[in-house]
């Protein structure tokens, strides 16, 4: 009897443990989450200058702004066009600077994507191999930072292309 | 006589079949993309996938075997940006001391059911 009841017991909290486990392993979303890297500071790093292929360094990039926007884009990524009119309307915008970061991009193609959409960035970096991306701690395109230009410290992420609603978000950040 | 030297060739081929004639950094490449998650594919490791994200982190790879980092601190740096997860063998540490122990403990009880059946019968 008293057997029957520790193996009841037993049964009962195994399985409780293991409902438990799921219920809290499955519903923790480990794909795109951006807390690892948001607050962290990105390193210096060195590439050159879309038009120009001149040298760049990150650190010395718009020394005279506050914040800057990152927005990391390829010619061939469909959603980067979709959210190019944004990109542009929150440039109209904002006292930031905006960063480009063309991704494993041919630079033909880049050129007639700028041409035909506009170009909204303040300066274009390069990205050939796509290990700028890695360093910042990038999924993918398109991708956008908000990034405090005095410490070089992420302050916000968004994944994927940017909306109306991202906009206000970015504006009421940087205006605080 | 035929028979025997099909044993050996087979023999042979078995002895060999592991061994593989690539150089020692391909090697370590693909030893440590096969430990990497590619974290915007589904159930895929760098090694498998042809994703842009995959790509570059081999390059990176590359890039750091060529500066001289072991692998250790090539898993260190990709943690600090994308996190424990990308890693597919965890490290023992407070956070994952369940993980390595629950398997343990289970195969130490099964251990013990059994044990006590084979007495029982006996």
């Amino acid at each position: 009897m008293v057997n029957k009841k520790i193996k009841l017991f037993l049964i009962l909290s195994s399985l409780i443990f293991i409902f438990f486990t799921f219920y809290l392993g499955l519903n923790k979303n480990n794909y795109y989450t951006t807390e690892n890297i948001v607050y962290k500071k990105i390193e210096n790093f060195e590439s050159y200058e879309f038009f120009s292929n001149k040298k760049i360094n990150f650190k010395n990039i718009s020394p005279d702004k506050k914040y800057i926007i990152l927005n990391i884009w390829s010619s061939w990524c469909l959603p980067c066009r979709k959210e190019h009119k944004n990109l542009t309307e929150l440039r109209e915008n904002i006292e930031a600077d905006l960063i480009g970061l063309n991704y494993k991009d041919k630079f033909e193609n880049a050129k007639s994507f700028l041409s035909e959409l506009g170009n909204p960035y303040d300066i274009i970096i390069k990205d050939k191999n796509g290990l700028i991306s890695i360093e910042i701690g990038a999924y993918g395109v398109p991708e956008t930072y908000l990034i405090n230009n005095i410490n070089k410290k992420i302050i916000k992420k968004y994944l994927g292309p940017i909306n109306e609603e991202n906009i206000k978000e970015i504006q009421s950040l940087v205006n605080q | 006589m035929n028979n025997k030297f099909n044993i050996v060739y087979l023999l042979i081929f078995f002895i060999f079949i592991n061994y593989s004639f690539a150089d020692e950094k391909i090697k370590r490449i693909d030893k440590v993309s096969k430990n990497l998650r590619c974290l915007i594919c589904q159930g895929q490791s760098v090694y498998d996938s042809q994703s842009e994200f995959a790509l570059s982190i081999r390059d990176l790879i590359i890039k750091k075997i060529d500066e001289g980092q072991t692998d250790e601190e090539i898993y260190d740096y990709l943690k600090v940006k994308y996190g424990d997860w990308i890693i597919y063998d965890p490290k023992l540490d407070k956070n994952t001391i369940l993980l390595w122990s629950i398997p343990l403990i289970l195969f130490i009880f099964g251990g013990l059911l059994i044990f006590r059946k084979v007495i029982i019968i006996k």
